[in-house]
């Protein structure tokens, strides 16, 4: 049963705002086409910004010359990496103190992947700057590099970088002795799975405007998930940290891609070089090429279960492929850490999570941020166990589930309510009548899949988030705030909160978000933690703000501050409909008294010590977001093709601020996961990308997807506002193990590797008519 | 739009062009090579219009020409002479089109609205001008016809749900029930 909402919590019938399906202002403008992204951006004078790429993914640069390319007509500026005041910002990317690392911004003598940048031009025209890059002569030394993540990560492999050794990180979980608890055990399975390199793929390319201000703030308009970046292109620029600025309030999708900085340096180096404002857009070609991708995982996988099906113990090896340079992959593997033995108790637990370097194209943050890529293997060997104990995937699952109270594999507790068995039951049910193949070849099967996601950030990293809000003199609202909206609706919700609290109808609130300048900073839009941080900024500071109002409009209303609602542009009486003032007489009246009507607030999340890094014990996430999806598939056994027939993705999101806005969220993500389970690769060949058009990087169109479920249960008991827990993140991961375990019902032959494409399948047909082994 | 002598020297071959966009008669330049993309966001300043791949996959710089979806990335400016053009800003009142209302929108765009059938919105544009050319041509679509007409066109925020879902109260609420998608 879903208990009763969080201590000091208010039943959802009680919200006036929360938990509405309202339309949100930024649809309004993007259904009309006038919402501005950092490309249509346009200034007087404005240059054109390209960048030359590493056509190597290994190779010494013997010789750089720009001069023939400077002096090209309508060429403004080429920059190579001397010519940066700072080529990069030296960086802990562990936040542990277990790293020191320089990114180089332009490549230094050296390409460690294919399309690494070499070098920048700005020029009048596209078709100049173009000239300009060919141009740029470059004599590379091909080298032979390091293609291969577990040949990468043996012992004497070629280093990717002199002097350090290809494993860059390495956690650590222990608990409990695994040799102990596999002796306990009625059934072992142990199994390798792999996942693959895929691309975000939003819509809108990298791209980004920059030009200097009168004052001499270099001003970066880009598509970017984090305005704090100002402080690495300030460093890079040798620039004080206030004279560099970042805006990025709408971007066409992120999904993690933008977490790292992408065209931001380069136009800000031109614009900076040049005097002029710069334009650089990447073409889908730069994207698909050279950006970071997700990280390809290997995972052994040793998991025991006594003869119920409780879980004994878990060993499990983690390896993910990072490519030649750190970004955030230490804190994707750390993620993948806390959460790989899944949502389950199990006593005995020892995981090594481990980032290697190799001259792959890099790979960082992707939404589930190696959470995701875990819940293929930990959900696939629940199935297994299941199987070999002759339980039910359902059984074994509900068996294990960790429950509020129960220690986690980090030894530290599940804090909130962990809504899975209602989650499965419903996933299941939501599923219906299993459907009938439709001919004599196909083979129908269904799978189910839970998995944990945390929101917010580790707690070492002391996350806060700002925000302020002001009331106008007619009444209305103003939010303002550094978030970067990517299309999950960031801004709107918090026109939402704010109206719940003060009582101003969401038509009368003009939201401001992502201005390094302008906006109180709330840190990025990544690890789901926006809603969570941002959102509790706007409701800490609305409720600050009401109190301060409070007074005023008591005494304008004769009543009694207890006994006060605001709701309707309006502050009254409850219970007494007549008597009420406008806001607007209100702050006039605040005015009159000198009382505050607008206020900034700071809400501090968590704060604690990194857990020992031995054992992995400690505090990490704060909180996490449960969920189970179910699948039903047909696979032609004749072709190997699957056809994902219904989908249901249920996922306990403590409260819906905008049921519309979560259920979206759901779908969306569960269709990125379809998408990473059936169809999407980056595919490399000895570092060379030859996957880098969208007609070759096969993700999910309309006609491919059936009507998916999204359910949305609400638990009430979540660390965001009113309850809320983040959901951005948490879908993408289930689909992988929920579609794989479909195939496996249906077929009797488990994949263990993604995508799991026709041939795949087939294949597996194929081995499976020789052996009884699988499933 | 002022040339750069750089430009003109790259584009000797300028020609003047005269379309109609969304409705009003345009007069530009442009060079042979030019897409359509580029005249339509650089010259004209119709940055509604979307650069998604440049290859003709994604559908999100789609427009219509003459009513019918094209990607204007794949079409050269100069096969715009002397026909139509409409983006999605042309979508509520473009010539012929029915249904535009006093807050601007299209029906379509209302249900895009009400079903928030965009999230990052940046494959929108596309999509709705998809969407509405297929309806007028295919008034009574089923779902799976909907989620066919729509395969030329990739959403990576939504899952294609809602899109579906909008586009379906569209047909729900024809004809003339325009008024059942302001209150769904």
């Amino acid at each position: 049963m879903i208990p009763e909402p969080a201590s000091g919590g208010v039943s959802p019938a009680a919200y006036r705002v929360i938990g509405k399906a309202l339309p949100r202002f930024d649809v309004a403008d993007k259904v009309r086409g006038t919402t501005q992204y950092a490309a249509d951006w346009q200034l007087p004078g404005m240059l054109v910004g390209r960048v030359l790429r590493s056509i190597y993914p290994c190779a010494r640069i013997r010789r750089l010359d720009v001069a023939r390319a400077r002096a090209l007509p309508g060429v403004a500026a080429v920059l190579t990496a001397g010519d940066l005041p700072r080529n990069g910002v030296e960086e802990d990317p562990t936040g542990a103190g277990l790293l020191r690392f320089t990114t180089p911004v332009l490549a230094d003598g050296v390409v460690r992947y294919q399309g690494e940048p070499v070098a920048i031009v700005a020029a009048a025209t596209d078709a100049a700057a173009r000239a300009a890059l060919a141009a740029i002569e470059v004599e590379y030394e091909p080298l032979p590099g390091v293609h291969d993540a577990e040949a990468a990560a043996r012992r004497g492999a070629e280093r990717v970088h002199d002097g350090r050794d290809n494993v860059f990180v390495h956690w650590k979980l222990r608990r409990g002795d695994v040799e102990t608890g596999f002796r306990g055990a009625a059934a072992v399975v142990e199994r390798t799975y792999r996942t693959q390199r895929v691309d975000h793929a939003y819509l809108e390319p990298e791209a980004g405007v920059a030009w200097v201000e009168a004052d001499g703030v270099v001003t970066v308009r880009a598509s970017s998930q984090v305005v704090e970046h100002f402080r690495a292109l300030a460093e890079i620029l040798g620039l004080p940290h206030n004279r560099v600025r970042v805006i990025a309030p709408f971007l066409g999708g992120g999904f993690g891609g933008k977490e790292d900085m992408t065209a931001e340096p380069y136009v800000a180096a031109l614009a900076w070089a040049t005097g002029r404002p710069v334009r650089m857009v990447w073409d889908r070609a730069e994207s698909l090429l050279a950006r970071p991708k997700r990280h390809a995982f290997v995972m052994r996988y040793k998991t025991g279960a006594a003869r119920d099906g409780s879980l004994v113990a878990q060993e499990i090896s983690l390896l993910a492929d990072a490519g030649p340079y750190p970004l955030l992959s230490p804190r994707v593997l750390f993620a993948a850490l806390v959460t790989g033995a899944g949502p389950y108790c199990v006593p005995h637990v020892r995981i090594d999570a481990r980032a290697v370097f190799t001259n792959n194209v890099p790979a960082s943050a992707m939404r589930g941020f190696g959470a995701m890529q875990v819940t293929f293997a930990y959900e696939a060997q629940m199935d297994l166990l299941a199987a070999a104990l002759g339980m039910s995937p359902a059984a074994i699952r509900e068996r294990n589930f960790l429950r509020k109270g129960d220690r986690l594999p980090t030894g530290e507790a599940a804090s909130t309510y962990v809504a899975l068995p209602e989650l499965l039951r419903r996933a299941q049910d939501a599923l219906g009548e299993p459907s009938r193949p439709s001919g004599p070849g196909a083979r129908v099967g269904r799978g189910i899949a839970c998995n944990m996601q945390p929101y917010g950030r580790t707690v070492w990293f002391q996350d806060r988030a700002s925000a302020w809000l002001g009331f106008e003199a007619d009444g209305s609202l103003v939010i303002r705030a550094g978030v970067p909206d990517l299309g999950g609706g960031q801004a709107a919700s918090l026109a939402q909160i704010a109206a719940e609290v003060l009582g101003v109808s969401v038509e009368r609130i003009r939201v401001h978000v992502g201005d390094s300048a302008l906006t109180p900073l709330t840190g990025g839009t990544f690890a789901t933690r926006q809603l969570y941080m941002s959102g509790n900024a706007a409701l800490c500071c609305a409720r600050e703000l009401r109190a301060g109002i409070a007074p005023v409009a008591a005494s304008l209303l004769e009543a009694a501050e207890a006994d006060l609602e605001f709701a309707d542009d309006h502050a009254g009486v409850a219970g007494a409909p007549d008597r009420c003032v406008p806001l607007a007489r209100v702050v006039a009246e605040c005015a009159r008294r000198g009382v505050p009507v607008s206020r900034l607030s700071t809400f501090q999340g968590e704060r604690s010590a990194p857990p020992d890094l031995e054992t992995g014990q400690g505090r990490t996430f704060p909180d996490y977001t449960y969920g189970c999806h179910a699948a039903e598939v047909e696979v032609d056994v004749e072709t190997g093709a699957t056809r994902l027939l219904k989908y249901v993705a249920c996922h306990d999101v403590g409260r819906a601020i905008n049921p519309q806005s979560v259920a979206g969220q759901i779908q969306g993500g569960a269709a990125m996961g379809i998408g990473q389970a059936l169809g999407e690769e980056i595919a490399l060949e000895a570092g060379v990308n030859l996957t880098t058009l969208f007609a070759n990087y096969l993700m999910p169109v309309a006609p491919d997807l059936p009507d998916s479920q999204a359910i949305a249960v609400e638990s009430g008991e979540g660390r965001g506002p009113f309850g809320a827990r983040g959901i951005g993140e948490p879908p993408t991961g289930p689909p992988l193990a929920a579609i794989a375990s479909a195939i496996a019902d249906a077929t009797g032959a488990r994949p263990l590797e993604l995508p799991i494409t026709p041939e795949r399948v087939f294949r597996a047909l194929a081995e499976r008519a020789g052996t009884n082994e699988g499933r | 739009m002022s040339v750069s002598p750089a430009a003109s020297r790259e584009y000797p071959e300028r020609a003047a062009l005269r379309f109609v966009l969304n409705g009003r008669p345009v007069d530009v330049w442009a060079a042979p090579q030019e897409t359509l993309l580029a005249v339509l966001r650089d010259t004209l300043g119709a940055t509604e219009v979307k650069y998604g791949c440049g290859e003709g996959v994604c559908g999100t710089c789609t427009v219509l020409l003459d009513g019918a979806p094209i990607n204007a990335c794949l079409t050269l400016g100069v096969h715009a002479q002397g026909r139509t053009v409409t983006t999605v800003r042309g979508l509520a009142s473009p010539a012929g089109a029915t249904g535009a209302a006093a807050d601007g929108m299209h029906p379509l765009q209302r249900a895009f609205v009400a079903h928030e059938a965009a999230q990052c919105g940046f494959c929108t544009p596309g999509m709705l001008l998809t969407a509405y050319a297929f309806l007028e041509k295919h008034p009574h679509p089923t779902r799976a016809e909907i989620r066919a007409a729509l395969g030329g066109n990739l959403c990576r925020c939504t899952g294609y749900a809602r899109i579906v879902d909008a586009v379906e109260a569209c047909v729900r609420a024809r004809p003339g029930r325009e008024d059942v998608l302001r209150d769904p």
